[in-house]
């Protein structure tokens, strides 16, 4: 896997569909506005400093010992770079 | 407006609201028999006024009556837009949209004794008090940074919150939302459940050593002096917890390991145990999308009926014994599991990517009797009293479904907003809801 930022973006459908999923479906256990829940917070200042490839390894293989899941099922590499990255610069509504 | 002999509401003009309606929010009202009769109302910007003050030209234009009993009303949480719909479970109406209530993700409400107010609790730690019959929000304080439910005592008198962040609980007068009494907790608060006797069970979700805890609070002395039994040490992880419906049984839901652990309300010195060595999360390949909701575990006779935690079954736990004596296969992995009142059924709904399906049960039988497709994402089910008819929210088709429960079929639908949790007001007479 290359540097997350050099990721083919996915397209502007597939974006939708990611917006919807990281507020709705993460955002049970992150909460809707993304400032933590069960899960841990996902705020632009809270993942600022944390490094993308652990980020994007977590959101497709999940965190043992966490109640965190792998969404590998769901997600393409793609996907789970440009949703840390999104996360990272702060996420659209 | 009169409301006809069939009690059918028709709105006509602007759609009651608190505050300031959506820009572009609509409420298509509907009649018992799902007939459109009434007009898409838009709703003016700008139109700022409280209900309280709007009620003598809102009565003429709306269904509201000028004497509304509680008993059949209830709350539709909108979770994205901070919103709640009153609705009325005899009419199948929409009476009014309350909002300003922030962040509603994951946001539960307990009622008053009276049915006449609701507690609602937000993921921004606010909690807000709603006056049921004006629509208006009475108080709302922020009581902390991050909160996930709350509880009523068994005398009304205290509303209790379960706080993620800072974690722990805070009690508050019913009355006036002063902050009576606080339990500071170095854990993510799970599980808080109202007992006999104004005490409350909750649970730590990981304390500083890993462990999972479970506390009780005795607020029946001194409600600013509450009484706290603790039990370390009760397992890893407990993620949910229920109490059963006489108020005796507090069972928190485990997480990092197989079990369930048990306090009998009854007799604290007996200490917490252990049950259901089999149940629980067995495959680290099986992720769980949903945390199952132990809040509702629907009991018929001996038996609990709970989710399995990530796998597709329900399970059958004989509660006189603590075993579980059965499992029915289902479409998902299960979230909630409730028993139509009279236990006949159970309803299922699942966590993504099988969210969009309902499986109806028969408990006689065990096996399924309707496999229902409301739409994505099936989030709360809510039987009305008796269970003639179970609510469901479809969030993302923005609807709240009706339907019957003898033929499980739908009866009516009514717009909402990504609506999730359904609360109608005769919880206010139960443990645990």
């Amino acid at each position: 896997m290359g540097p997350p930022a050099l990721a083919a973006a996915p397209g502007p459908d597939r974006v939708k569909e990611l917006t919807h999923f990281v507020r709705q479906e993460c955002g049970f256990c992150h909460g809707l506005q993304l400032t933590g829940g069960l899960g841990s917070s996902l705020t632009s200042a809270a993942l600022r400093d944390k490094p993308s490839e652990a980020l994007i390894a977590a959101t497709l293989y999940g965190i043992p010992g966490t109640a965190m899941p792998g969404w590998a099922p769901f997600l393409s590499v793609d996907d789970a770079s440009w949703i840390v990255n999104t996360l990272k610069k702060g996420f659209p509504q | 407006m009169s409301t006809s002999a069939k009690g059918l509401a028709t709105y006509h003009g602007s759609t009651p609201t608190c505050k300031r309606a959506a820009p572009g929010a609509s409420l298509l009202d509907k009649t018992a028999e799902g007939l459109a009769t009434g007009t898409l109302t838009a709703i003016k910007r700008g139109v700022a006024m409280l209900c309280l003050c709007a009620v003598p030209a809102l009565a003429a234009a709306s269904s509201i009556p000028a004497i509304m009993p509680t008993g059949d009303l209830g709350l539709v949480v909108e979770r994205a837009s901070g919103s709640l719909l009153q609705v009325n479970t005899s009419r199948h109406a929409i009476l009014r949209r309350i909002e300003g209530l922030g962040d509603l993700s994951h946001a539960s409400l307990v009622f008053s004794r009276d049915e006449r107010y609701a507690f609602v609790f937000g993921r921004d730690g606010g909690l807000t008090k709603i006056d049921m019959l004006s629509g208006a929000i009475v108080k709302r304080v922020i009581q902390s940074g991050n909160s996930i439910g709350g509880a009523i005592s068994q005398d009304g008198r205290i509303v209790a919150a379960a706080n993620y962040t800072p974690g722990g609980v805070k009690f508050f007068d019913a009355d006036s939302l002063e902050l009576l009494a606080e339990i500071p907790t170095d854990s993510k608060v799970v599980g808080l459940e109202d007992s006999t006797d104004n005490r409350f069970a909750f649970s730590l979700w990981e304390n500083s050593h890993g462990e999972g805890e479970i506390w009780v609070a005795d607020l029946s002395e001194n409600p600013r002096e509450p009484r706290i039994t603790k039990f370390p040490n009760i397992g890893k992880q407990p993620y949910d917890a229920l109490i059963s419906p006489d108020g005796r049984w507090y069972v928190a839901g485990l997480f990092g390991e197989k079990g369930v652990a048990v306090l009998d309300m009854w007799h604290l010195e007996r200490g917490v145990k252990r049950a259901l060595p089999d149940y629980g999360k067995t495959d680290p390949k099986l992720p769980v999308y949903k945390m199952p909701h132990l809040e509702t575990w629907a009991m018929v006779g001996n038996l609990a009926f709970i989710p399995g935690v990530g796998r597709h079954e329900v399970v059958i736990v004989d509660v006189s014994t603590w075993q579980q004596v059965g499992a029915i296969p289902v479409a998902g992995q299960p979230v909630f599991v409730i028993a139509r009142p009279d236990g006949r059924h159970l309803w299922v709904n699942f966590a993504f990517p099988h969210y969009d399906t309902v499986q109806v049960i028969d408990v006689e039988a065990r096996q399924i009797v309707k496999t229902l497709q409301p739409g994505k994402a099936v989030l709360h089910m809510e039987f009305t009293p008796r269970g003639e008819a179970v609510w469901l929210s479809v969030r993302d088709a923005n609807r709240v479904e009706i339907y019957d429960t003898r033929t499980q079929s739908k009866r009516t639908e009514l717009p909402a907003q990504a609506p999730s949790g359904i609360f109608f007001t005769p919880r206010a007479h139960r443990f645990g809801l």
